[in-house]
């Protein structure tokens, strides 16, 4: 039994690894250099239908087709950045799966460091102001006997 | 208790909330054109009605129409039929048909069955074209003025209240343009 559940786990997690990297097209590559570059660009460029996918991933007609075009591009002799400025003008700057250093994206990409700035400054100034309240200021002599005295009045009552 | 420090943390989370609410409330799917504002990508197609003669968009040159990509596969094309057979009947402009990626047989019988609000349909089986207008999903229509420049793309369904709220006010504002 404890051997037919581990080949169960086994065949499921099998299955798991082939999704992760499922391609519907088989492509032949006559140089290293243009897989790398293929390989590359179909990782930066997101698919506009399975929007949260890059080319690489989707399994959508459109990544098809645009992987194809890539591909095209490529063997044209076109460089990576004609390919992904084609790409841009006719998809936009959301077909770049990591947003590109613009002013309008910069919210994007300063706002989290930003946050966590003033989070890092805001705890550093709490601590600080609680070691200064527990900070006991020592008593002179005349304030201790004072202290002493109401104490002792304050246990006879 | 209303002093500022703890004012401070109250109202950095009411920011927060704004922000995410405008956040939800933004379609991702409706990914702006950059072709807006830009001409109408130059296309030669074959026509459904006969597929040995082609059509040209420079013909329109000086006219308003409108380019509606659509697929008898498509189900949002469906549900959009009724607005366009309605904007035909009120006989504004001319809308253009691309049938994007499908057959010319089912194609025909699809508008045999819903209606032709088209003045012609174009037919590009392989989505070459498609790629050159940033069409990544089916129904699309481009509103494209008298200098042949795209002014609005709509993703997705037209409804009514779509056609009557923007799509015909956009349309009477383009012809009265030189």
């Amino acid at each position: 039994m404890r051997a037919f559940t581990f080949l169960f786990v086994l065949v499921i997690a099998g299955l798991q690894l082939n999704l992760a990297h499922a391609r519907v097209e088989f492509r032949e590559f006559d140089k290293p250099e243009v897989e790398a570059r293929y390989n590359k660009l179909v990782d930066e460029l997101r698919c506009l239908v399975c929007q949260n996918q890059n080319l690489k991933g989707s399994n959508s007609d459109l990544a098809k087709d645009m992987r194809n075009k890539v591909f095209e591009m490529i063997s044209a002799g076109k460089t990576n950045k004609e390919i992904v400025d084609y790409m841009v003008a006719r998809y936009g700057d959301f077909v770049l799966y990591k947003p590109p250093f613009k002013p309008m994206t910069l919210m994007l990409w300063l706002g989290p460091l930003l946050f966590f700035i003033i989070a890092l400054i805001s705890v550093i100034r709490i601590v600080k102001q609680r070691n200064k309240a527990d900070s006991i200021e020592e008593l002179s002599e005349e304030e201790h006997k004072r202290a002493q005295a109401l104490l002792n009045k304050g246990d006879s009552q | 208790m209303l002093k500022l420090k703890f004012l401070i943390p109250l109202i950095a989370f009411f920011v927060l909330v704004v922000l995410l609410f405008a956040g939800l409330s933004n379609d991702p799917r409706r990914v702006p054109s950059p072709l807006v504002g830009k001409p109408a990508p130059a296309f030669e197609l074959p026509r459904l009605s006969d597929p040995s003669v082609t059509f040209k968009p420079q013909v329109l040159l000086g006219k308003v129409w409108a380019l509606n990509i659509w697929a008898s596969w498509c189900g949002g094309c469906r549900t959009e039929h009724p607005v366009l057979n309605e904007l035909a009947r009120q006989d504004l402009i001319s809308i253009i048909g691309f049938d994007y990626k499908d057959t010319n047989d089912q194609a025909q019988a699809w508008l045999n069955q819903y209606g032709n609000p088209y003045r012609l349909v174009v037919t590009d089986q392989k989505g070459t074209v498609g790629f050159d207008y940033g069409v990544y999903g089916v129904p699309e229509t481009f509103f494209i003025d008298k200098k042949g420049i795209i002014r609005y793309k709509h993703i997705g369904p037209i409804s009514y209240k779509d056609l009557t709220e923007k799509i015909i006010p956009l349309i009477k504002e383009l012809k009265a343009e030189s």
